[in-house]
């Protein structure tokens, strides 16, 4: 059996390709990340990240498909579940083994799938845009946190960066504990490490909010009930558009 | 500017607001300029759902709910005893940007009842969008009703800062508006359309020549229509939209169910709930115009003036024009493809593409996401042949179509329409 083990960014994923295809070997299974189950194995390959072997490989998909499929193999890397990566494998191998460019060959169930999970993860992007909610903070910042199913963030800053040019602001991923932080010039890469918020809720401390931000919080509150047609209330479409695990992260729903 | 009394007024105004159904923020893209705040997503952003399931995308307000008009169809108007109140322009436009730099909204959506004159309301609108564009830099979307009767010079200039104009027609025949809103007339209504069209074609062909020129509601315009206020047919309403889409090239027409707001007015029909069944099967007629190319007499017609209830529009066309199936998806051209029930415009992009490689079969159609259930009986795919709308006849088709569990729970269906679509991002 052969099992890779690499570093879980998507340079290593596009190494480990790259060594697939070097040694003729192709997992059957990847296992991300330090884990220590790599110790139990002996006959594991640990991928060590080389960026211009990842380039190759990035190049290689391009060639043999285009740039936005690669785009797509990166958004679908994004998403983080187990099955991941050895869903990559199989796709990338079937896009760089065949003569022909394969990405919209629909009926190949392989393909399907990959489509279906990069639909998710945008579909999660989607919501990062939507129901980002800042709260204002008493130096002018404005914060906001989530805990998305995937690693969406890296997508949506583009979206932000562009929107809130002329604020300061930090979105913050509470799951996996990162977030980036905008100073009006340059966005960077932050982790907390003594954290002013709630882990829970992702509520500032009040001692920290700006005078106003509880006020604009109600008025927000206010506008949420007074746009309800009450003779069209219909709560199962709202849940289903309005997913209750975000619920705790926007005021209206305080 | 904003403190504890706008509360009181944001509950009043919003509410008064709420009976426009138009949330969408899509059509421009706008990036940022710098120092400025604010973009324009060319997809368009909802930002959170109301309870009644609607999506809520845009600072849905109205500058006052005072107003001169007695239209009987509308909760604002004159003969109401209701608490009235107006913001002034400076709240609107600070409890926007303050809204929007929180990511509660898209942007704003101004409307307001007519005060004092047509003029004099639309000039109070056109100084909160101006502002917000020269003060506030904002460049973030912005959709502004325009008040019938207003004069071609301020509908100009509000064509310049809004991002969408529109008016709403609401009762989609002249004899019945007339009896309903005795304040108003078509013409009132539709030379302001006719005034925004041509200005979009004007800075259009400018912008053509000088890449600078200004824009006009570069989202183009939309309108609203009452359904179930008054005895239209959905013939006379789908002809209506048919004819703004294409001759006054609207971007949107907006069906809102009739709900009684004024029970008192003996001019209009004593309704327990409001049609939302028949709202959305006019929301998927209006799909089939715009993204399907169909014709509107081939969706209702003096014969069968009025929309199924039971079926939505796609299947009751196929059923009554069953010598055209079934289609084979291997080969059929793609205006056909749209034609099948249960096919959507999605599907048939993947169908168009994957076919290059395999010839097609049911379960690679499932996976796809056609509606095999609908599809079955009118096409033929890479298999044995299974028993089809002319075998069976449109009749038995028809029966075994109508889904009983939808029509007994009414109110699961409405709104879907709603939703954006799930951009690909890059």
């Amino acid at each position: 059996m052969n099992i890779y083990s690499f570093d879980n960014t998507f340079e290593g994923f596009l190494t480990l390709v790259f060594e697939c295809y070097n040694s003729k070997q192709f997992p059957d299974e990847i296992l991300s990340g330090e884990g220590s189950q790599t110790v139990l194995f002996g006959s594991d390959t640990l991928v060590v990240t080389d960026e211009t072997k990842a380039e190759r490989v990035w190049n290689g998909i391009v060639k043999k498909s285009s740039e936005d499929n690669a785009h797509r193999i990166y958004r679908v890397f994004l998403s983080e579940t187990q099955e991941t990566p050895m869903l990559l494998i199989k796709y990338v191998r079937l896009i760089i083994d065949s003569e022909k460019n394969e990405e919209t060959n629909f009926s190949v169930p392989i393909v399907v799938e990959f489509n279906k999970l990069h639909q998710k993860v945008c579909r999660e992007a989607q919501r990062i845009h939507m129901f980002t909610r800042f709260q204002k903070t008493i130096e002018g910042s404005y914060y906001a946190s989530y805990a998305p199913m995937y690693n969406v963030l890296p997508l949506c800053i583009p979206h932000f960066r562009d929107r809130f040019a002329d604020q300061n602001w930090i979105i913050y991923d509470l799951r996996r504990n990162y977030g980036f932080l905008y100073d009006l010039k340059t966005v960077t890469r932050i982790v907390f490490d003594d954290m002013q918020v709630n882990p829970q809720s992702g509520q500032l401390h009040p001692s920290i909010l700006a005078e106003d931000e509880k006020l604009f919080q109600r008025l927000w509150k206010q506008y949420f009930k007074s746009i309800c047609i009450e003779e069209r209330r219909n709560e199962k479409v709202h849940r289903q558009y309005l997913p209750q695990r975000f619920w705790k992260y926007l005021p209206e729903k305080w | 500017m904003i403190s504890e009394s706008s509360l009181e007024k944001l509950k009043i105004l919003a509410g008064a607001a709420k009976y426009d159904v138009s949330c969408a923020s899509s059509g421009t893209k706008r990036s940022n300029t710098s120092g400025g705040i604010g973009n324009a997503a060319a997809w368009g952003i909802c930002h959170s759902f109301a309870e009644d399931g609607r999506c809520i995308s845009l600072l849905k307000i109205m500058l006052s709910n005072y107003c001169i008009f007695d239209c009987a169809y509308c909760y604002n108007r004159k003969s109401n005893d209701i608490q009235r109140t107006s913001f002034t322009p400076d709240e609107i436009a600070d409890l926007t940007i303050e809204f929007y730099r929180r990511n509660y909204i898209e942007g704003l959506f101004l409307s307001s009842g007519v005060l004092v004159s047509p003029d004099h309301t639309m000039e109070r609108m056109v100084s909160v969008v101006k502002k917000l564009r020269t003060e506030h830099r904002y460049n973030g979307y912005i959709h502004m009703k325009t008040i019938p009767g207003a004069s071609q010079q301020l509908v100009s200039e509000a064509g310049r800062w809004a991002d969408r104009l529109s008016v709403n027609i609401e009762i989609p025949s002249e004899g019945n508006l007339k009896v309903l809103a005795p304040d108003k007339d078509y013409k009132s209504i539709l030379e302001p359309m006719k005034m925004i069209s041509s200005g979009i074609t004007e800075a259009k062909e400018e912008r053509k020549k000088y890449r600078n020129a200004p824009q006009f509601s570069p989202s183009g315009q939309s309108t609203q229509l009452i359904i179930g206020a008054t005895n239209d047919t959905d013939n006379t309403i789908l002809k209506l939209s048919a004819a703004l889409y294409t001759r006054r090239d609207l971007k949107r027409v907006y069906y809102s169910g009739y709900i009684p707001v004024n029970t008192y007015d003996n001019r209009l029909p004593a309704l327990i709930t409001p049609p939302l069944r028949r709202e959305h099967r006019l929301y998927q007629a209006d799909w089939l115009l715009r993204f399907y190319g169909f014709r509107n007499n081939e969706i209702v017609n003096d014969e069968n003036p009025n929309l199924d209830l039971e079926l939505d529009p796609k299947v009751t066309w196929a059923l009554r024009n069953p010598h055209l199936f079934p289609v084979d998806v291997n080969t059929a051209d793609p205006l056909m493809l749209l034609r099948i029930p249960g096919v959507g415009t999605k599907s048939v992009q993947l169908i168009l593409m994957a076919r290059k490689h395999n010839r097609l079969n049911s379960s690679h159609l499932k996976k796809m996401g056609v509606v095999m259930k609908r599809a079955q009986y009118f096409i033929t795919c890479n298999e044995l042949r299974s028993r089809n709308v002319q075998d069976l006849k449109p009749e038995i088709v028809r029966q075994l179509l109508i889904d009983k569990k939808q029509i007994s729970s009414d109110s699961a269906i409405q709104l879907k329409m709603f939703y954006p679509t799930i951009p690909v991002l890059r």
